[in-house]
């Protein structure tokens, strides 16, 4: 198997990082501990600590790196853009959108607000292919870049707008989920994703020739047989869909869908079947790994999942623009 | 073959059509070679085959069939175009963006691990085009010259009958236009319908069998060059002074563009 390395590294740092992560708390567990409580057996207590808090945890951040690493990288591929993530594209604001009103609304709770999430997140992503057609350039990636993010911008208009007329306590539980977290995780939430994440990752899998040839280039993928139009749209409304259902179980968590498959294309994939099944795993490891940051830094507070990914995220971009100049 | 019949075809919004009313044929065994002013519709033909624009009416026809009739991967597999510019946004290993050409020939999930008949066409392809010590390098790391022959291997790994270029030697010196005209000669002799789309028409007279003349979406000559490279007819279409030459190597015709000389208003 080529890049035999990546593929060890990558797979070792999510298992120790979710090892790390379900060891790690106010109860600190030993590795033994962990297997035993794994598999249900052993002191009550510590079985459910792992099986009912830590695990879904865990679980729930790997799926939502997962997700959002694929999508990225099925993403950058097909609009022929390195700079192109999900969140680019309208989802996080439509999502936020979608949360903003439910909460601004009165309607919260783990149920109904990932479900107006995710239909804020699919409502902005027609709005921003309605957009790309009416500005005529259907076919061309930058004209549908440009659409996701004036969507974006008027999405963040109107969550202003919203928040600056709701009541403080909604405002800050409105906030809370902009900033991204796995904190509420449960086997529910997880089993979500988890349908979306697997549907998600056989569909782009399947497409990736596609997407190989989607990244030459319109009239280049066209000349090999592709509906270039057809294709991108597809893609598109695939990777975006799976970004909103990790936005509508974790909220925000930035900068995964961009800095992820930059990682794994500089380990030397390149092939997209490749890139989007290594983002998975990369994407999986980074966000419990932040998760794991965000629990640490400063106990027993927790800090906004999201902001940690980014700041993990942007100076590792820096250095990866550095050595692309 | 290639045959386009009285093919019109007009842009989104555009008051002139950009192809009106062209016909001809680019058989096999043949190089054919589209020449005309800037915009004056080359390109557009090309991307006719493409299917990125529609045909408003008239036919164009891919061996006896029309293409809006067949899948545009049976298209792909029977014609092999290589568009003007291609830019190079995720850079591949040579061999893997020459074996990119078979994507025609794959189907879902066997996509990529290419089979043997797939690794012939791909070894080929690479051979023909002459990028063979090329293989292991990135796309990233090739000049001009080399860049364009690993795209033109690309197309041969079609496995194709037609050849199409838009413009294949736009960027390169005397010695890769040359060997890239001499690569087209070769696979016409062996069967194949090359038609290139190219402004240099010396270069063209040289290798093109046929040569088909188009002035604002207007087909105004098509035959052999002594036929078309007329004097009279060239300065009309580039509106510029020129005298007819005979190239002292071929004794094809060869165009000299003559100096008006300053004018001062």
């Amino acid at each position: 198997m080529k890049h035999l390395t990546f593929w060890l590294g990558t797979s070792a740092a999510l298992v120790l990082f979710a090892l790390a992560a379900i060891a790690y708390g106010a109860v600190p567990l030993s590795l033994h501990a962990i297997v035993a409580g794994l598999a249900g057996h052993g002191d009550p207590a510590t079985v459910a600590i792992v099986r009912t808090l830590r695990a879904p945890r865990v679980v729930l951040a790997m799926l939502v790196g997962a997700g959002l690493g694929m999508s990225g990288a099925a993403l950058q591929g097909s609009l022929r853009n390195a700079l192109a993530e999900p969140y680019l594209l309208g989802v996080s604001g439509g999502a936020a959108v979608g949360a903003v009103v439910a909460v601004a609304f009165g309607v919260g709770g783990p149920v109904l607000l990932p479900i107006a999430a995710f239909v804020g997140a699919a409502f902005a992503v027609l709005v921003t292919l309605l957009v790309a057609r009416v500005a005529g350039g259907r076919a061309d990636p930058r004209v549908l870049l440009m659409a996701g993010v004036i969507v974006g911008a008027f999405a963040n208009a109107a969550i202003m707008v919203a928040l600056a007329n709701a009541p403080p306590n909604r405002v800050r539980g409105a906030l809370w989920w902009m900033m991204g977290s796995v904190a509420g995780a449960d086997w529910t939430s997880v089993a979500w994703l988890f349908g979306y994440v697997v549907v998600g990752a056989v569909l782009l899998l399947w497409s990736a020739r596609e997407i190989d040839v989607l990244a030459l280039g319109h009239e280049s993928a066209a000349a090999l047989g592709i509906d270039v139009e057809r294709a991108g749209r597809r893609v598109f409304l695939l990777s975006a869909l799976l970004a909103a259902a990790t936005v509508a179980a974790a909220g925000l968590v930035g900068f995964v869908g961009l800095v992820v498959p930059h990682l794994v294309r500089t380990a030397g994939l390149r092939r997209h079947r490749a890139l989007i099944a290594g983002s998975a795993i990369t994407g999986g490891a980074l966000v419990v790994a932040a998760d794991l940051a965000a629990r640490v830094i400063r106990p027993p507070a927790e800090l906004p999942l999201g902001a940690i990914t980014a700041l993990i995220g942007v100076p590792f971009f820096l250095v990866q623009l550095r050595r692309l100049s | 073959m290639i045959r386009y019949e009285r093919v019109v075809a007009r842009y989104p919004r555009a008051p002139q059509p950009a192809v009106d009313d062209v016909t001809f044929s680019a058989p096999r065994r043949s190089v054919t070679a589209v020449v005309g002013p800037n915009g004056s519709g080359k390109s557009t033909l090309v991307r006719l085959l493409l299917r990125t624009l529609p045909i408003v009416s008239g036919t164009l026809l891919v061996d006896g069939v029309p293409i809006g009739a067949m899948d545009r991967r049976e298209v792909a597999r029977r014609v092999a175009v290589v568009p003007q510019r291609e830019e190079n946004v995720f850079p591949l290993p040579v061999r893997d963006y020459v074996a990119l050409g078979r994507y025609p020939h794959e189907s879902g999930w066997r996509a990529g691990g290419a089979g043997t008949a797939d690794e012939a066409a791909i070894e080929r392809a690479i051979i023909l085009a002459s990028v063979a010590p090329l293989a292991h390098r990135s796309t990233a790391e090739l000049s001009g010259g080399e860049w364009q022959r690993v795209r033109i291997a690309r197309a041969l790994a079609q496995g194709a009958h037609a050849l199409v270029l838009d413009e294949p030697t736009t960027f390169l010196d005397i010695a890769h236009e040359m060997a890239m005209f001499e690569l087209f000669a070769a696979l016409a002799h062996e069967g194949q319908a090359v038609l290139v789309v190219s402004h240099q028409l010396n270069l063209v007279a040289r290798f093109a069998d046929q040569l088909v003349l188009v002035h604002r979406g207007r087909l105004v000559a098509a035959g052999t060059p002594a036929d078309v490279m007329r004097a009279p007819t060239l300065e009309q279409v580039y509106e510029w002074p020129l005298v007819i030459t005979r190239d002292p190597a071929a004794g094809v015709p060869s165009l000299l563009p003559l100096r008006r000389g300053p004018r001062f208003p």
